[in-house]
């Protein structure tokens, strides 16, 4: 397989959203004053993209014919970006404008950033896959080439010199046989309205005269807050609005049988909203609305709880979907024939929470017949379609703002938040806020779906892997496939990825959708490989790839650690795992320690190296791997949603625990240097090899397999037990 | 029932005609307009919600506004002094100790009030004293580094 390619995999499901960008290119342009305006025609630019460079095929689909990607610069000077990609801690604020600022030749602090606003951005498919600076980028590095195209034709007719004797540098353009002779963009754009609209690939700088991208940024958005004047959607407010607390079932299935509101309505201030499928307590303060929730006395019929935490996997397999092999190649049954030593097992991960610190929230008011709503999402364009759809409303007369997201990792891609604020917003004729408790967020929650992995391999008497046939259920296909020298392989996937019809509650995206299971799965029976070869298990990744890339960064994370060979388990409580996701290799080398009576495991160090292409913003890409490393650890040994029938039984952190201070390990962050490579995704690989390190980590130290997840002190202490 | 509460909010007094049993992170957000406070989890588990009540980090989704009648109490909002930045507040910018930001009002005060009670704090002392703020995106490093590095800037030290 060809691991550089981003499959569009993950995106089968979303809808066209064809009817969401009605604004005419002359209504949008209308908005912004003077200046020059740069337009991107994506779906042109990415198909220009794809003649080049497979990873962009797949995502001309479902790209609007419209612009996309653009930017001004103002009469001023400053230069604006807009973007529908939004911010929520994984540094776009910081890095966008670092390839603006770069590709323009302005100073950085001259770059401004508009985020996913709906009216004055344009179109995006939303914030996820680690799209931003890998596909996003481009584009807007795209219109920074144009801009300066521009300034140079302005620049030579100001200055009355030949544009090929001119050079732009610090937001002038300058005469390079007479550098006194300059101009200064905001001079050049002065009284001008200019207007550019560019489809095809324009000529980029060298990465090697880089001196913005690649160079480390502090988050542009720290001040903001570390002082608390960072708003999120909940921070908003509006004269005369109303927060709303919405009336919510026991459980996924259950049909409301008797409702009385009467008590809540006789809290004074408190307005009650009834509808078919909806009833909804409103008050000037939320906790009021609140108690007064408190009031209603409603019943509920639930239906018998079938699954379970614990039987969901018997379920799940039991009505899976039939395979669809995803890879294959060579001849399993002589594979077979040629190993000496076979491995087969099974592999089970749980459904995992988002659980970002914020809860979905919006705010929404209705003016005029237009909707304008402040919503945490990660996918403004989406929540714009869902609302307009909910209200009856024309996509143009619904505008979505994002404020601070306070964290999605895929979960803020669906916005029902957005869609209640909206519709109350309607029914009450006043500005609704919507917060969701927590307990509504873990109920609503589109979790990381329950899956299952089944792996047969084998290895021959070299200790080379001689066939392995691998099945995925529900985890998708994204990480599945092996990127190890096999010359007898198949990969079949069960069931549409994460968002399959058989579960008991919504599924949805959870950073690095898929790849957590799949790599934990793979990477564990890797080792269990090694182990069946007799060899050190680095020795025996070593042995079995011949992919330069990912050889170079198992051999950085190898040495940034000290990794020295032995066969597991030694006893040093040392493991190792590799992966690849949205581009990006990587790979991490873990030390723990395991309390065989308690069977707590404590990480006590991870060397982690990654080869990400082009870095924008190193210091950037760092925070996120050490985000990724320690998120990771939730999932791998704590995170696992607890359900019985469609009833969530998760409903706050008492049960729900996930990685805090006293869990972090030492962590060392290599970024190899591969800036002759296209930017890949940063935001998400680091995580999906967490699973796996410490499980092969756990087994160097017992000789315990752990082949589910989470890693919780009782499945350890019953696979020790076994050894 | 409306009572009258007063107290010192953010270095200024302040008097209030409000119910006493609404719970002080709902009155600092709404009618306060104080929003720094966040609502994380409602039960006291995570800190998104934390203030300072007399220099000792508190959860304010847990209490009542009547509990602080008479005392001070500092949001994020009220840490700048003079258009200065806190050390702690410099310190987390400094070490990019941050993302989302969501959880980093409570994870800067709670650092605050940490430095308030031990001012030479161990690594071990800080992690313990921070625990029980919680981080999704998983920041925790770099704010354990800011939060020691503050500490030595706040003794007179060099920064580390």
């Amino acid at each position: 397989m060809n691991t550089n390619d981003y499959l569009a995999l993950n995106f089968k499901d979303i809808k066209d959203y064809s009817d969401l960008y009605p604004q005419s290119r002359r209504d949008f342009l209308k908005r912004l004053g003077g200046g020059i305006i740069v337009c991107v025609v994506m779906s042109e630019f990415v198909a220009a993209q794809a003649q080049e460079s497979r990873r962009f095929r797949g995502f001309g689909r479902g790209l609007p014919s419209d612009f996309n990607a653009f930017l001004r610069i103002g009469e001023d000077g400053r230069v604006t970006g807009y973007t529908g990609k939004i911010e929520m801690g994984q540094g776009p604020i910081t890095s966008l404008p670092q390839m603006l600022a770069e590709e323009l030749d302005a100073p950085l602090d001259t770059v401004d950033i508009v985020m996913g606003d709906t009216d004055l951005c344009p179109w995006d498919m939303g914030t996820f896959g680690s799209m931003t600076t890998r596909m996003f980028g481009p584009a807007l590095q795209a219109a920074a080439a144009e801009a300066k195209v521009v300034l140079l034709e302005l620049a030579a007719e100001s200055l009355k010199v030949p544009q090929a004797q001119l050079a732009a540098k610090d937001g002038s353009i300058f005469d390079k046989e007479n550098p006194e002779r300059r101009v200064s963009y905001g001079q050049l754009t002065q009284g001008k309205k200019i207007e550019r609209h560019i489809g095809g690939k324009p000529a980029l700088k060298d990465p090697s005269q880089f001196t913005v991208v690649g160079k480390p940024e502090l988050h542009r958005d720290g001040r903001a807050k570390v002082t608390g004047a960072a708003h999120y959607a909940g921070d908003l407010r509006l004269p005369g609005m109303l927060y709303a607390k919405i009336l919510r079932p026991p459980a996924h299935d259950a049909t409301l049988k008797s409702v009385d509101t009467a008590p809540a309505k006789k809290i004074p201030g408190v307005q009650v909203v009834q509808t078919d499928n909806l009833i909804a307590v409103l008050h000037e303060f939320p906790d009021v609305a609140e108690d007064a929730l408190a009031q209603i006395k409603a019943e509920f019929d639930v239906p018998e709880a079938k699954v379970d935490d614990k039987n969901i996997f018997d379920y799940l397999l039991s009505v899976a979907p039939p395979a669809d092999v995803l890879t294959s190649d060579g001849d399993l049954e002589a594979g077979r024939k040629l190993a000496v030593k076979t491995v087969e097992a099974t592999y089970l991960d749980g459904y995992v929470a988002h659980s970002a610190m914020e809860t979905h929230t919006a705010l929404a008011q209705i003016e005029d017949g237009k909707a304008t709503v402040w919503a945490s999402t990660q996918n403004p364009f989406g929540a714009q379609g869902e609302i307009a759809r909910a209200l009856g409303f024309p996509a143009e007369k619904v505008r979505v703002i994002t404020p601070f997201v306070g964290g999605g990792f895929g979960g803020k891609t669906y916005n029902q938040q957005a869609v209640e604020a909206a519709q109350l917003a309607k029914m009450t004729g006043k500005p609704v806020q919507v917060m969701w408790s927590r307990e509504e967020e873990f109920f609503y929650d589109t979790f990381q779906p329950a899956a299952i992995v089944k792996i047969s391999s084998g290895v021959d008497a070299s200790g080379k892997m001689a066939f392995w046939d691998y099945d995925v259920y529900y985890a998708g296909d994204r990480g599945s496939q092996q990127f190890y020298t096999i010359p007898n392989h198949r990969t079949s996937g069960h069931g549409r990825g994460w968002q399959g019809p058989e579960h008991p509650f919504r599924t949805g995206a959870w950073r690095a959708p898929g790849n957590n299971t799949n790599t934990f799965a793979r990477e564990s029976h890797v080792d269990q490989m090694a182990a069946a070869a007799g060899m050190d298990p680095v020795e025996f990744r070593l042995n079995n790839l011949s992919d330069a890339r990912m050889v170079r960064v198992l051999k950085t994370a190898a040495e940034t650690f000290g990794w020295t060979p032995a066969k597991a388990p030694s006893k040093r409580g040392y493991g190792v795992a590799c992966g690849i996701d949205a581009g990006t290799y990587v790979a991490a080398i873990a030390e723990v320690a395991v309390d065989a009576h308690t069977g707590a495991v404590q990480v006590k160090r991870v060397a982690c190296a990654q080869n990400m292409g082009l870095v924008v913003n190193p210091e950037g890409a760092k925070i996120q791997m050490e985000g990724c490393i320690t998120m990771g650890m939730g999932y791998a040994l704590t995170e696992e949603i607890h359900f019985k029938g469609r009833k969530v039984l998760d409903t706050n952190y008492d049960t729900y625990e996930i990685p805090r201070y006293t869990w972090v390990p030492k962590m060392d962050t290599v970024i190899l240097d591969a800036r002759n490579h296209p930017p890949q995704g940063g935001g998400e690989p680091a995580i999906v090899v967490m699973g796996a390190v410490i499980a092969n980590a756990i087994h160097d130290a017992t000789g315990a397999r752990l082949c589910q997840l989470p890693m919780t002190p009782d499945r350890v202490k019953a696979a020790i037990r076994k050894v | 029932m409306t009572d009258t509460i007063s107290f010192k909010l953010n270095g200024k007094p302040t008097r209030l005609n409000v119910d006493g049993n609404r719970l002080l992170l709902w009155v600092l957000r709404t009618d306060l307009g104080l929003t720094g406070p966040k609502f994380g989890c409602g039960q006291g588990h995570c800190g998104c919600c934390t203030v300072l009540v007399n220099n000792v980090a508190l959860r304010s989704c847990l209490v009542a506004v009547s509990s602080v009648k008479d005392k001070e109490v500092v949001t994020i909002e009220g840490l700048e002094q003079d258009g200065k930045l806190h050390p702690v507040q410099k310190a987390f910018m400094a070490h990019d100790a941050l993302q989302c930001g969501f959880c980093i009002p409570g994870q800067v005060l709670n650092a605050v009030s940490l430095l308030h009670k031990n001012p030479q704090p161990t690594r071990e002392q800080i992690v313990q004293g921070m625990n029980n703020n919680f981080c999704r995106c998983g920041a925790h490093t770099r704010i354990l580094d800011a939060i020691q590095s503050a500490a030595a800037e706040m003794q007179g030290g060099p920064a580390q």
